[in-house]
């Protein structure tokens, strides 16, 4: 099972694994990491699960859907990494991968 | 209060019990957490239950944690158990199985229960209400069989019922007392939309007439009548007239109460009495830039939940947000933050006809509240206008060359 590392917003990292096809959220809820807040429990609506992802594993996600983006758009401190982690479905590919989790999901 | 609390007890296994016992733990808290919980069920997302109640794919994504979550943080979660009584003196709450749980600090997250519809034969079968999971999982039987439906109640859970009927085929009718829809919750225009919405996809949109009888044979409905004398035919009828808060517990104890119901709390959760807090649809609360108020809403229920916990911790409550929530009507995600009180204008971006707007409402240029359709980018402007209390020009809102980062980064 591909193992994802979120670094939390008070710096600690916390690696858990994650089974092919949930998301870098559902890993996230399930540990009971704090900082996605998942209100909508993965619908894109609530944009409580903002992430930024590193460079290396921005390719190993779908892109963004309008509706994504949108939401991310105006979200406090979006980048060019920023993602909805209920978006980013965990495939094989994606061991390893690091996700950096801000303070600002409310 | 009291940071060094040893024993917590969660009243209520639904949104903001669930989701508040979670951050408990994310806070480093690290003494018992005892949850009750009346329904057979761990706590699950209500949303789909309206939204997504005849998609058996949307199965796998119910529950607001998985069953191994509650052993592996130490959340003693006792189902099918409720609180009965509750002595905020002596600090204990007792339940209908006998047991008597000593408390430091009670999170009262009881919720709501859905409004009856009082009418002769509301008591009949096939009269259904949009509560619980078996509430929806009936919902899901009755539909599946194909039947004639009635909605009662012109209120967003009423229509998210309503849209997913109709998209499955059933003849639909909704009945609504006033003389439009949704008529607390949302403004004229939007309301007028959403009416124009349904009755293309073939749902019959009545306004301004009441149930007076819920009619039926062998103990099922069958039609209703109305205040009009005209009968609508129906064999399950779903009742959406809103929710009472359950804070029958609170009452009795003696805690503060408003009037139309509801346990009445500040904005770190506290209520009238020490080691009680409350969380969730069965507070009153304070909001920003208005009069307090009970607010149904996941985002509301996970704000208490995190003032809840930042009390508990003897922290500084979190900063107060602007109110939302979101609703699915066929292929239009809604999204609504503030509180809509008149007098207010309306600038209207996008366009409703292409399936996409957004609605901003102001007072002479102070923004009050926000409504749009499949326009996530213009939501998520209007809230930080919202929030930041700024200025809009309205004009420049209405124009579509104009971009929304200019309007709500100024
Ligand atoms: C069909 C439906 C659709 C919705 N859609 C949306 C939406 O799209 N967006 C949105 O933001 N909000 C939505 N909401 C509102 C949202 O679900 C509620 O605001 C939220 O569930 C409130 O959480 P709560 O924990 O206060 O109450 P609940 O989730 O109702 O939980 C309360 C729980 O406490 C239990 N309980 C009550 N009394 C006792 C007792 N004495 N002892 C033990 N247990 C007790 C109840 O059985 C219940 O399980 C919807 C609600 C419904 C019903
Ligand atoms: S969980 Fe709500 S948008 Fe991701």
């Amino acid at each position: 099972m591909p193992q994802i590392t979120y670094v939390l917003p008070d710096g600690r990292e916390e690696t858990v694994d994650v089974p092919v096809g949930q998301s870098v959220m559902d890993g996230s809820v399930r540990n009971n990491l704090p900082g996605i807040v998942a209100e909508c429990g993965g619908g894109c609506s609530c944009a409580t699960c903002h992430v930024f992802v590193d460079d290396a594993a921005v390719g190993l996600f779908d892109e963004p859907m309008t509706e994504e983006a949108d939401l991310v758009e105006f979200l406090e401190g979006a980048c060019d990494r920023s993602r909805l982690s209920c978006q980013l479905i965990v495939s094989e590919a994606c061991a390893g991968v690091r996700v950096v989790v801000p303070a600002t999901n409310g | 209060m009291n940071h060094t609390a040893q024993r917590v007890v969660v009243v209520g296994a639904g949104t903001a019990g669930g989701t508040f016992a979670g951050l408990l733990r994310q806070a480093g808290y690290d003494g018992d957490v005892v949850m009750l919980g009346a329904e057979p069920d761990p706590p699950y997302h209500r949303p789909p239950l309206s939204k997504k109640f005849a998609d058996p794919a949307a199965d796998a994504s119910r529950w607001l944690r998985e069953a191994a979550f509650y052993d592996e943080q130490r959340i003693t979660l006792a189902l099918t158990e409720s609180a009965v009584d509750l002595d905020p003196v002596a600090r204990v709450v007792r339940t209908d199985r006998g047991r008597e749980l000593r408390y430091d600090v009670v999170v009262l997250a009881t919720g709501a229960r859905p409004r009856p519809l009082i009418a002769p034969g509301a008591h009949l079968d096939a009269v259904l209400t949009v509560r619980t999971l078996s509430d929806a999982n009936r919902l899901r039987d009755e539909v599946a069989a194909g039947r004639t439906m009635a909605v009662v109640g012109g209120g967003f859970v009423g229509l998210e019922v309503a849209a997913v009927a109709r998209s499955r085929g059933l003849p639909v009718t909704v009945v609504e007392r006033e003389e439009r829809l949704l008529a607390r919750v949302a403004s004229p225009p939007l309301a007028r939309v959403l009416a124009e919405h349904h009755g293309r996809r073939g749902t019959v949109v009545r306004t301004g007439v009441e149930v007076v009888a819920v009619e039926g044979a062998r103990g099922r409905a069958q039609r209703l009548l109305l205040s009009d004398n005209t009968h609508v035919a129906a064999d399950v009828v779903v009742v959406g007239v809103g929710a009472q808060p359950c804070d029958e517990l609170g009452r009795r104890a003696g805690l503060v109460c408003a009037a139309g119901g509801g346990v009445v709390v500040d904005d770190a959760a506290r209520t009238s009495m020490d080691g009680v807090l409350a969380i969730g649809d069965v507070t009153v609360r304070p909001r920003l830039g208005g009069d307090p108020m009970r607010m149904e809403s996941i985002p509301s229920a996970t704000e208490q939940a995190k003032q809840a916990v930042a009390t508990i911790c003897g922290a500084p409550p979190p900063a107060p947000e602007v109110p939302w929530f979101w609703s699915d009507q066929f292929d239009l995600k809604l999204k609504i933050a503030g509180i809509l009180a008149p007098p207010y204008d309306t600038a209207l971006r996008g366009d409703p006809r292409a399936g996409s707007f957004a609605l901003l409402h102001h007072r002479d240029g102070t923004p009050v509240a926000i409504e749009t359709a499949n326009a996530n980018a213009d939501f998520m402007a209007g809230r930080r206008l919202l929030a930041s209390g700024h200025l809009v020009d309205a004009e420049r809102w209405a124009d579509p060359a104009v971009p929304l980062r200019e309007l709500a980064f100024a």
